[in-house]
């Protein structure tokens, strides 16, 4: 198989020109004696739309304006500008770092930051002027998911330049971290990508070998997918062609967790290429309770009340997604993943997932 | 049984009742003593015109104490570290008038002999004071004092004194005539006296404080029974005019001072009686005022019935026309004097000055000085300091009781800006023919309507002041804040932009920086 050419090495380039033309378009307006201002959308919730050809939330017409010449933004302003200046050099040495970093870095160059949120604030407002995500600036949450399978890819990261690693070398799973995101995909056997929420699961699916039994790639997304892990089943879709199935617990939290990897959350509505549009939910549904007459737990009030919200959310807006919340409601009833273990330890992989898989490739 | 009647004199009824002028315990004793002493001296000052010099001493009296001085040491303190009364030896010297001769005796041995009982504004009102220093030195210890003085003349005469107590008389037991070849004029006490210093002596410097604070033309020096000296000095040489008598006025008259002067009156008829021997009466408001009365003009004084003195009395507190005391008998102390003395003594940033329009009570004159104080060695304490004053001498005990405080108190500081944890200090002065204390201690003013208001409205008028200077103070502070906001940030883009930017040198940002100050400075 050919090397597939990933948009890894160009997109960095293009993030340390928008960061040099940020700098310089504030270099300009100073030079010109006016005080340095930035426009940039409004992220604020009246600004959020939903926009259904996207199928993800973006953010509308309002912009803001930020200028040094005022007393209440000046503070902000220059933390912003630091911002980009830090990201910066982090590119230019080829380094990364995390948010908690990012705010003690501040104090280096005596403007700290208030509190943590204060500067993941700031970072966003990075994010929203720039266009790109933190992580293109080299800047990673804490959060850490997995994936196994049969990928081999080429490492971009300094000392690794070159170096290829097929994902199948470690049966905990490759760590999603600075490395891999920026990897270049090299070659791949799998045909799709199966997206599990616990890792209990993950490691049943590397046993039972899953990825070649159905020539899967298998991702741990671990809760609630962190969005490194989402833009990398991004890649995988768009540039791989795979497609992605996920499988989450049976209740609103499950359903939710499958949601922001294919329509994304409201609060990254500044950034695009973190949403995979055609990966499909695949289970546990409310439906497959009944049908498998899977063990279940009653829905708590806390429960009810999230699907009645899921409701009413324009991303739930779909056939599968108001059938399976009205029917939870209905039965009252939601089953965790391990809850096929009833059937023994090889039942869903070896009945409920071929049915699953064999269901979507039909219709 | 038959009970036993008795008598007792003016002398003897305060030796009784010690407690009532002041002299409660022995730390309050040897405070009241000086305090007493000390305001003599600047009443003797005010008279002459003299800017006072004051001078007091405390000392030991081993003599007295009858005990070595190695005990001394050791027992100043008892185990459970209580201080115990030992007895002192007090010296005041003044450069004040001085008493005339004859008077020194009676001013100084006899309880409520005095100069003071004319409608005048002064620090001591009782003649009491000076004589009940004496007389408790007397009873404590029982040694004769020595009082010495001369009002500028010849001589200079010594008089060495006891109280007899049960007659209230002098009795001389020495008297020493010298010449005064230098002219010197003033007076000199000395007594002993048992007292409790180390528990009077916050109270004492507190005074002396104070006092200085109010009569800032005066020196006041004073040394402590272990030789420390404490100074406080002269900061002008202007003195306020010195108040002047005045006749009574009708609306604060009573039936017997109508009888005591129908008895002295050289006047023939009720017309001429009016004019001449009431503040504000001139032969109109005379006319019309009698006419009021139903008494006939031309009735001669001494003719007035019981009745018809009871009338007029009633009538003068019913009339209306008589015209408001005049305060050109006060002698506050003044924008400038005051504001001297707060400088001197508290080194404040600012103060807010207000003299309130005289006033008056049950026909008594009297105008409200208000000063606030701001910063500088003001005590922070989480609460305002209030000072308080009357006649210029400083009140010290009993402050909870006192009008001013209950006042202040009631304000709602907010509004003026003021938090509990400034640094503020609120004097207030009361200057009157009679000040409207509570007690004979001279501790506190009463809670009378028209000087509540008055000092109420002194308080506002200076807090309003202070508000000013402390919004100006904030607004410069938030600007001296703002422009250090963009001096400290403005460079700091224009570094990460140039960095960014890949240029060499940062952008000249001096015009933006000097723009954001001539803005504010419009």
């Amino acid at each position: 198989m050919k090397k597939i050419k990933s948009a890894a090495l160009e997109r960095k380039k293009e993030v340390v020109t928008s960061l040099e033309n940020f700098g310089l378009n504030l270099y300009e307006q100073m030079e010109k004696g006016v005080f340095p201002s930035i426009k940039m959308p409004s992220r604020s919730i009246e600004n959020i739309y939903y926009n259904p050809e996207l199928r993800q939330y973006i953010l509308g017409e309002k912009t803001v304006r930020r200028s040094a010449r005022n007393i209440r933004h000046i503070r902000p302003f220059t933390k912003l500008v630091w911002a980009a200046f830090f990201a910066h050099e982090l590119a230019r040495h080829r380094k990364t770092s995390t948010l908690r970093d990012v705010y003690y870095s501040a104090q280096a160059y005596n403007m700290a930051f208030k509190d943590q949120p204060e500067s993941n604030n700031i970072v966003t407002d990075l994010e929203t002027v720039s266009g790109f995500a933190r992580e293109d600036f080299n800047v990673f949450p804490e959060e850490r998911s997995a994936i196994f399978g049969d990928l081999t890819i080429e490492y971009t990261v300094p000392g690794y330049e070159g170096k290829q690693l097929n994902l199948t070398s470690h049966p905990d799973g490759v760590m999603i971290g600075p490395a891999l995101t920026s990897a270049e995909f090299a070659k791949t056997g799998a045909d799709k990508v199966i997206a599990i929420e616990k890792g209990g699961l993950f490691t049943r699916f590397v046993e039972e070998q899953v990825y070649r039994k159905y020539n899967a790639l298998l991702v741990l997304t671990a809760g609630q997918a962190p969005r490194a892990t989402r833009h990398f089943i991004h890649r995988l879709n768009k540039e791989l062609n795979l497609p992605v199935y996920i499988f989450t617990d049976g209740d609103p939290w499950g359903m939710h967790i499958a949601m922001v990897i294919i329509s994304g959350s409201a609060n990254a509505a500044h950034l695009r290429e973190l949403t995979t549009p055609d990966a499909k939910w695949s289970g546990v549904w409310a439906s497959d309770i009944v049908k498998y007459k899977l063990p279940s737990d009653p829905l708590t009030d806390v429960d009810v009340k999230r699907l009645h919200e899921l409701q009413r959310d324009p991303r739930y807006e779909g056939k599968l997604w108001q059938r399976e919340t009205k029917r939870f409601l209905k039965i009252r009833k939601k089953a965790e993943q391990e809850a096929f273990s009833r059937y023994g330890l090889t039942y869903i992989v070896d009945e409920y997932l071929p049915a699953k898989l064999e269901a979507f490739e039909e219709s | 049984m038959v009970q036993a009647f008795e008598e007792i004199s003016a002398a003897d009824f305060f030796y009784r009742n010690r407690d009532i002028a002041g002299f409660t315990n022995p730390a309050r004793a040897i405070f009241s003593s000086i305090r007493e002493l000390v305001e003599n001296s600047l009443d003797a000052a005010d008279q002459s015109g003299i800017t006072p010099d004051i001078y007091i001493r405390l000392s030991y009296d081993h003599e007295g104490t009858m005990k070595t001085e190695a005990e001394d040491e050791n027992t100043i303190e008892n185990e459970a570290g209580v201080s115990e009364p030992k007895v002192y030896r007090l010296r005041v010297v003044d450069n004040g008038s001085g008493v005339p001769a004859r008077h020194i005796p009676s001013a100084f041995g006899q309880v409520l002999f005095g100069s003071k009982y004319k409608l005048k504004q002064a620090r001591g009102t009782f003649g009491l004071g000076g004589t009940m220093a004496l007389l408790y030195g007397q009873i404590t210890t029982h040694k004769p004092a020595f009082v010495e003085s001369s009002t500028g003349g010849a001589r200079r005469y010594r008089y060495k004194l006891m109280v007899d107590i049960q007659r209230n008389r002098p009795v001389i037991l020495d008297r020493k005539i010298t010449l005064n070849k230098e002219g010197w004029r003033g007076t000199i006490v000395e007594f002993s006296l048992e007292g409790d210093y180390a528990k009077a002596i916050s109270r004492i410097l507190e005074y002396l404080k104070q006092t200085a604070l109010v009569n800032p033309y005066a020196n006041i020096m004073f040394i402590g029974p272990k030789g420390r000296l404490y100074k406080f000095d002269r900061v002008t040489t202007n003195m306020p005019p010195p108040p002047k008598e005045t006749k009574p006025h009708p609306y604060g008259v009573d039936v017997e001072t109508i009888q005591r002067l129908i008895r002295v009156t050289p006047c023939r008829n009720m017309v001429d009686f009016m004019r001449n021997h009431f503040h504000r009466v001139g032969e109109k408001t005379s006319h019309h005022f009698l006419e009021s009365t139903g008494i006939g003009k031309t009735k001669r004084p001494r003719k007035l019935s019981p009745e018809q003195t009871v009338r007029l009395v009633k009538m003068m507190k019913r009339f209306r026309a008589f015209l408001p005391p005049d305060a050109g008998c006060l002698s506050p102390i003044g924008e400038e004097l005051l504001k001297a003395g707060i400088l001197k003594e508290l080194q404040p940033e600012f103060i807010a000055f207000c003299q309130r329009q005289p006033s008056t009570y049950s026909g008594h004159p009297f105008i409200v000085e208000v000063a606030i104080a701001y910063g500088g060695n003001v005590q922070r304490k989480n609460d305002i300091v209030l000072y308080r004053f009357a006649n210029r001498i400083p009140l010290l005990y009993d402050e909870a009781s006192d009008v001013s405080w209950r006042i202040i108190k009631k304000i709602n500081w907010r509004r003026y800006k003021v938090t509990p944890d400034m640094p503020i200090a609120i004097l207030v002065h009361i200057c009157s023919t009679k000040v409207p204390y509570k007690t004979v201690g001279k501790e506190f003013i009463a809670d009378r309507p028209e000087v509540k208001r008055e000092i109420l409205n002194g308080i506002r008028e200076a807090s309003r002041q202070l508000q000013r200077f402390l919004t100006k103070r904030e607004h410069v502070e938030k600007e001296r804040r703002r422009l250090s906001t963009f001096s400290k940030y403005l460079p700091k883009i224009a570094r990460f932009s140039t960095e960014l930017a890949g240029k060499e040198k940062p952008p000249n940002i001096e015009k933006l920086l000097s723009s954001v100050k001539k803005y504010e400075e419009n």
